[in-house]
């Protein structure tokens, strides 16, 4: 896009495209904002027709002194900390496994990449039902094979488990992406940092981790953005007790579990303004390491 | 010291034996030049030399001790990669330090050891610049400053000035040998090009199909190329080889006559031709000429003041003093 008129027919072309994307957001959002200033409770009579009664930040308040909105803001950081953590280093483990020449290394690879081919809601029941069940979970035979008392996974270590099953969903996705930058790493550089007296551990150190930065900001960005909107593993394993109640599943507990629309909708400001907070923050990294 | 010994190396990547059992003495402070066509294995050489390639067979020793199976930063040796290899997420400072960190000398040390090779490559406005800033020229000093900061045995270059353009390689060239001269340590260069072979080496070491075909310094392979592979690859235009009955009139399968030993001449000679393509170069013209008595036209060199058109009838007279002669094997018969 170099000249003057090329740029402006790129902006011509793209712009049905970004009116719709824009309505597509605005509404939802005009909506969300217009509801969180009313009192809507759907059970109790309120509806569009009948007006809505205008009630300013009370919902606001609320949700926010409710005794559920800090431990749901804390559950979510520490499953999206968990998850990213574990995600990125396991992720460049295996793409520096992957990228060693082995036997039968298209079959692996497609096995690593299986998992994110299984939808939420089916790889939560699998977890839930065949590894994590107390009684006949794979993990409780494990465990009992070793004499030990079998664990209750999901309500007495409920987010390990919740990290566990989300990573075990996400770690294709960053494995894939971390594996495709560590093959365009240059092997001379490699072999110039060998010949420079660089043992195996500092090569890693000093060569390969500084070419996936930029890999691994932008796994960070992809995975927090989604993260951020978990919904079905909690839904389907723990139905947000046993303190996996995180800000989206708070959200939808307001709505449809106690029919609050109102509230619920000043906690969806409330989540946008948390993502925007994230978006800034990372997109701040990433910039510095995307023009590097 | 750098004095680089192999014996009876080999090099076999799976079935393929890319390098036979070869023999080669690089000598302390030498400027050895590994020259060849593309796909001989000069690449693979060096880097069985720098240990980055294990041997199939054979011992290299360096100084004396022997290094078949020391890993390649315990070998003394620094490399400069064709692609020079710099680490883009360093500065040019940090990219030069490296080694010397890897090494883990003091801090105070390692700013003296920079600012010295920084010093003697031009590089000082450049310290604080990532690779990426640099033009090529720039890189490959970079590249060099990184190999000279570790003091090492030897240096080895893979076709370091193959990325350059024409007028940059001729100051590059001139810059490396300048090294050469000034660290006097040994020195393995790799290149394909026949005139940075003979420009730079004190040793050139000809390869073919991974066999060496003739090591000596440039003068003793212009002047007695040992057989008709090196004949053809040593010297630029290239020797015309010619075989048939003229070549049997010396006594051998073939004779070779480079293009400055030929006479031209428009009245009288030894073999009538007609003149093809002219190439002028201000200072030589090269004329490609065919004679009646060669499948093969010749390529002979005149003064850049004679003037002959296309299609003109010349004679060709070879110098009997700069004739080459060769068996059928291709072997040089003195
Ligand atoms: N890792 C490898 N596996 C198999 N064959 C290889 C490998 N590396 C090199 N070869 C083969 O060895 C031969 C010599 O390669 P090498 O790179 O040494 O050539 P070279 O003389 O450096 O050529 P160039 O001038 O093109 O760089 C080639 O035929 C090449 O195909
Ligand atoms: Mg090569």
């Amino acid at each position: 896009m170099a000249t003057q008129h090329s740029r402006s027919a790129a902006r011509l072309m793209m712009a049905p495209a970004v009116i719709l994307l824009l309505g597509w957001m605005l509404v939802p959002l005009t909506m969300t904002l217009f509801f969180s200033f009313k009192k809507y409770l759907p059970l109790r009579g309120d509806s569009m027709a009948n007006g809505l009664e205008w009630v300013g930040f009370d919902n606001y308040v609320r949700f926010v002194s409710s005794s559920s909105f800090w431990p749901s803001i804390q559950a979510t950081l520490i499953i999206v900390g968990g998850v990213l953590a574990i995600t990125i280093v396991l992720g460049v483990l295996l793409a520096i496994l992957l990228d060693q020449p082995m036997w039968g290394q298209g079959i692996v690879r497609i096995l690593v990449i299986a998992p994110f081919f299984v939808m939420p809601t089916v790889s939560a029941l699998v977890w839930k039902n065949m590894f994590m069940d107390p009684v006949n979970g794979l993990l409780a035979h494990l465990w009992r094979a070793f004499g030990a008392e079998p664990v209750q996974w999901l309500s007495q270590a409920s987010l390990p488990s919740l990290i566990m099953i989300v990573s075990w969903q996400w770690l294709p996705f960053a494995t894939l992406i971390l594996l495709t930058a560590i093959q365009s790493l240059d092997s001379e550089q490699l072999e110039a940092a060998e010949m420079d007296g660089a043992p195996v551990l500092k090569r890693f150190w000093f060569i390969v981790l500084p070419h996936l930065s930029r890999a691994i900001t932008i796994v960070i960005l992809i995975q927090t953005i989604f993260l951020l909107a978990l919904f079905a593993e909690i839904f389907v394993t723990t139905g947000g007790a046993f303190g996996t109640k995180t800000l989206s599943y708070l959200i939808f507990q307001r709505v449809l579990e106690s029919q609050n629309v109102g509230l619920g909708s000043a906690g969806g400001v409330y989540a946008i303004i948390l993502a925007n907070i994230v978006a800034i923050f990372l997109m701040r990294i990433v910039g510095k390491n995307l023009d590097a | 010291m750098g004095r680089i010994v192999l014996d009876q190396v080999s090099k076999s990547f799976g079935e393929v034996e890319v390098i036979p059992p070869l023999d080669l003495t690089i000598e302390d402070g030498e400027f050895t030049v590994f020259v060849g066509p593309s796909g001989c294995g000069k690449s693979t050489l060096l880097r069985l030399i720098a240990g980055l390639e294990d041997s199939s067979g054979g011992h290299i020793r360096i100084d004396g001790a022997d290094a078949t199976n020391v890993p390649p930063a315990k070998r003394g040796l620094a490399m400069v990669f064709q692609s020079y290899a710099l680490y883009p997420h360093m500065s040019v400072r940090k990219n030069i330090a490296f080694p010397l960190r890897m090494a883990k000398l003091d801090q105070v040390e390692i700013d003296r050891r920079v600012d010295g090779a920084a010093a003697v490559l031009n590089l000082g406005d450049y310290l604080d610049r990532r690779p990426g800033q640099l033009s090529g020229g720039q890189r490959q000093r970079v590249a060099i400053g990184r190999a000279i900061v570790r003091e090492p045995a030897a240096f080895l270059f893979d076709e370091p000035l193959s990325n350059l353009d024409a007028a940059l390689r001729v100051g590059m060239r001139l810059e490396i040998s300048e090294l050469h001269k000034r660290l006097q340590t040994t020195m393995v260069y790799v290149t394909h090009d026949q005139v940075e072979a003979m420009t730079m080496a004190d040793k050139i070491v000809v390869l073919h199909a991974g066999r060496v075909e003739q090591v000596g310094s440039p003068l003793e392979l212009y002047r007695a190329p040992r057989n008709t592979f090196v004949a053809g690859f040593i010297g630029s235009p290239k020797m015309n080889l010619l075989e048939g009955p003229e070549a049997a009139k010396h006594n051998a399968r073939t004779i070779g006559t480079r293009p400055e030993h030929i006479a031209i001449s428009e009245t009288d000679g030894e073999w009538a031709g007609t003149v093809g393509v002219s190439e002028h170069l201000g200072s030589d013209t090269f004329f490609h000429v065919k004679c009646d008595a060669f499948p093969e036209p010749l390529t002979v060199r005149a003064s850049g003041e004679m003037t002959v058109g296309y299609g003109a009838k010349v004679f060709l007279t070879p110098d009997p003093a700069h004739l080459h002669r060769f068996d059928e094997q291709g072997l040089r018969l003195e």
